[in-house]
């Protein structure tokens, strides 16, 4: 299998302050490899870089062989990444099958005309992009909630619809921040189910950020380790959350 | 078969109020005063509708929407004057409000470049000064008239034009709820919603922003001409402010991304101040009085039980069919 993520030395200065620091990562395709460190080591710092929402001051990322430094956000989108974010946005105004027909806006597609006069176009189109929709949600057992608002789904179903969302843009690459943040041992169990039948349906890669060790060690085959802006360690679960270095980083001496 | 129905008492519905407002103005049953607001009517339906897209659905504060209203109605109605011997009225006004939205939509794309880099309150405030900018224009152009305002335009939008004045708000009420069911709203939608995640998912923020905004100015473009026509004089004055105001109170009170609510609220501000005329001095107390009782209507608890009770109705119809 050949490499779908290559970041070289990527850092970020903030003013003074250097939130990244000469990270490396390679990421061969179809793996699912964990990014963990204490509070503030710039993980999501690091996720904001590879999805275009922050600029890197200096390093490279290069997805498929295409460099993604310099390109907003909606482009990266387009090139086969795609994230949740740790605290849900999801669009709440709107129905769960209107959040997955957004995200589903660059793969079925139909010019301006067609919007405003609702030609046959339209129909059949919009009819594409339901079916579509619904085969994603069902896998996540969200089908049947398609005309609630999101905002009133109960948050694991929320946390489960954003990763609906990212997936209907058709990622190689899925960046997850913080999956399990706020649930209890049983949904993080479902939770760990999911991702594991992402990757069997979706045949995508997945980068995780997580604090939970037990799913992180539990389905994670790679992880790299971050302590103040620099990585700190990298290898298998059993390797690295033996280091005792990651462990002084998390625990203290 | 859920959407042909609602297309069909959509229909009926335009078709009713035609027919209704056909048949009093033909009977003489109406005052003149109630005659001379049919178009004014008509117009501030267009306005809210077109605002609605940015206020209700892009979720941006612009509160200078009178100002391509003013656009529209200058360029359309010099044109008017300009070609009234020479063009069939029919022509010439269909070209005029053609011409009177481009000229709006041009400047909406000029204004909007810059202005939707900014968010929120600091929309607001410059949108405002862009409005008082145009009015100033107006005010010291010598083609414009002046503050002594633009006269002399033919008058071929008032209610004896009424089947074109409503085909036209009856089309920008189409368009727009079209939009909205569309792809292309949903991407504005999404943007409202959460811009972060609207751009995470591949929607491009910037170029969403400024076509909700371009349509929202042509629109009202085209409003302005339909005003000028109606009026037969166009002030700089009647554009300042608080006539951008009045069209965002008609957004607000019927319900931020509510189509239906802007027409309804839109109806009732045009018609209510001039009913209470005979009430003289009470007239405006009696006005912001309906606006607050608007406004609780709008957060009581009762209609919220209405469509709780609704959605309840469509969730179970669902589950039926399921």
């Amino acid at each position: 299998m050949g490499v779908l993520l290559e970041v070289k030395n990527l850092g970020i200065s903030f003013g003074g302050l250097r939130a990244v620091d000469g990270l490396n990562m390679t990421i061969n395709e179809g793996a699912l490899v964990g990014l963990i460190g204490p509070n503030g080591a710039g993980k999501t710092t690091a996720f904001n870089m590879l999805t275009g929402v922050y600029r890197p001051t200096d390093g490279t990322i290069m997805l498929d062989g295409k460099s993604l430094v310099g390109k907003k956000p909606a482009e990266i989108c387009q090139e086969g990444v795609a994230r949740t974010f740790q605290n849900i946005r999801l669009f709440t105004q709107m129905s769960v099958l209107d959040n997955v027909k957004a995200a589903l806006h660059n793969s079925i597609k139909y010019n301006l005309a067609t919007s405003f006069l609702h030609l046959p176009a339209y129909f059949a189109k919009e009819k594409e992009m339901d079916e579509e929709a619904l085969k994603i949600l069902k896998i996540f057992e969200l089908d049947s909630f398609a005309d609630t608002n999101a905002s009133n789904l109960p948050y694991g179903k929320q946390r489960k619809l954003e990763i609906a969302r990212a997936l209907a843009t058709n990622p190689k690459l899925l960046l997850l921040d913080e999956p399990a943040a706020g649930m209890n041992p049983n949904e993080t169990k479902e939770l760990m189910d999911t991702i594991e039948l992402i990757r069997k349906e979706f045949k995508v890669t997945i980068l995780l950020i997580e604090h939970d060790m037990k799913l992180v060690s539990g389905i994670c085959e790679y992880l790299y380790v971050l302590n103040f802006g620099t990585e700190l360690a990298h290898g298998t679960p059993s390797e690295v959350l033996n280091d005792p270095r990651v462990v002084k980083a998390y625990l203290g001496e | 078969m859920k959407i042909d129905k609602k297309i069909i008492v959509n229909a009926l519905i335009a078709l009713v109020v035609y027919a209704a407002v056909m048949g009093l103005v033909k009977g003489g049953v109406l005052s003149r005063q109630m005659m001379s607001l049919i178009t004014p009517v008509c117009v501030y339906v267009m306005m809210s509708v077109s605002l609605s897209l940015v206020v209700g659905f892009l979720g941006e504060l612009s509160l200078g929407h009178a100002a391509f209203m003013s656009i529209g109605a200058y360029t359309g109605c010099l044109f008017l004057i300009a070609t009234k011997d020479i063009l069939p009225v029919l022509v010439s006004l269909l070209l005029a409000v053609f011409i009177g939205g481009v000229a709006a939509a041009l400047l909406g794309v000029i204004i909007g470049i810059p202005v939707l880099r900014l968010k929120g309150d600091y929309l607001a405030i410059v949108t405002l000064g862009f409005g008082e900018i145009i009015k100033s224009v107006f005010n010291s152009l010598k083609i414009t008239g002046g503050a002594k305002g633009l006269s002399k335009i033919p008058l071929v939008a008032t209610y004896k034009n009424f089947t074109f004045v409503f085909i036209l708000m009856l089309l920008v009420i189409l368009l727009v709820s079209h939009l909205v069911n569309s792809r292309h709203g949903r991407a504005v939608c999404a943007i409202r919603d959460n811009y972060i995640a609207a751009e995470a998912v591949g929607i491009p923020v910037s170029r969403y922003k400024i076509l909700a905004f371009v349509i929202a100015a042509f629109m009202a473009g085209m409003a302005g001409v339909i005003y000028g026509a109606n009026l037969g004089i166009l002030k700089p004055a009647n554009f300042d402010y608080n006539a951008s105001i009045e069209i965002l109170v008609m957004v607000v009170l019927g319900g931020m991304g509510s189509i239906k609510g802007s027409i309804i609220a839109a109806v009732i501000l045009t018609l209510l101040p001039e009913l209470l005329r005979g009430a003289s001095d009470y007239r405006m107390l009696i006005y912001a009085i309906a606006l607050i009782a608007m406004m609780l209507f709008n957060n009581s608890s009762f209609k919220r039980n209405l469509t709780e009770k609704r959605n309840l109705q469509q969730a179970e119809k669902l589950s039926k069919e399921v």
